[in-house]
């Protein structure tokens, strides 16, 4: 159980841009996972994807470590963002992009990877 | 059912919110566990979105826990 709240927080830790979600970019399997998902792209942003249907556990630990109870959760930099309509409400009105440029530098859309992490 | 679940998250948001000038629960597909809750209160004023959506996340820790709200969606404003 600790190991994988170690890799979880490894995860939020170490990736520029993380996005637990329902699913994976490839195959998103809820409306706000997705929804999310697409204002990070729209903002350009290098998108580190954890899919947290695998194990119930893994929605616990990241739910206890954040305090936010709800998933798709997005953090930058180590710190949370929020859920999808903090995301989509801060992609729209240029806030994601400010907030991205500011915690990753102004080039930080030419890593624009989309990359999935299994905590399992 | 799915009426006594929306009314369920209206008089927790009323309790936690007394001083809101907005208050709206929408079940977005009728099935009562798809919620758009949307608040406007002048406790918000200064808080970062992140701080307004943790107190109703707050609010509605219990239904969200117990499996009342399956997916739930959330709108706030400042009154400034």
């Amino acid at each position: 159980m600790s190991e994988l709240r170690d890799k979880i927080q490894n995860v939020i830790e170490t990736e520029p841009v993380a996005l637990f979600m329902k699913g994976t970019p490839q195959f998103v399997m809820c409306g706000n996972s997705d929804r999310a998902l697409r204002a990070l792209r729209e903002a350009g942003a290098p998108v580190t994807a954890v899919d947290v249907l695998p194990d119930p556990a893994i929605r616990m630990e990241l739910t206890s470590l954040s305090g936010w109870p709800t998933i798709p959760q997005v953090f930058v930099k180590g710190e949370l963002v929020g859920g999808a309509d903090i995301v989509e409400e801060l992609a729209s009105d240029g806030e994601l992009e400010r907030k991205l440029t500011d915690a990753l530098g102004s080039d930080y859309q030419a890593e624009r990877a989309e990359t999935v992490v299994s905590v399992t | 059912m799915a009426a006594v679940a929306r009314e369920k998250l209206q008089r927790l948001l009323e309790s936690a919110f007394p001083e809101a000038t907005e208050l709206k629960v929408e079940d977005r597909t009728g099935g009562g566990d798809h919620f758009h809750v949307t608040v406007r209160s002048p406790g918000f004023n200064g808080l970062s979105l992140l701080d307004q959506h943790r107190r109703i996340n707050d609010a509605l820790a219990d239904p969200l826990r117990d499996g009342t709200i399956h997916e739930l969606r959330i709108t706030t404003r400042g009154t400034e």
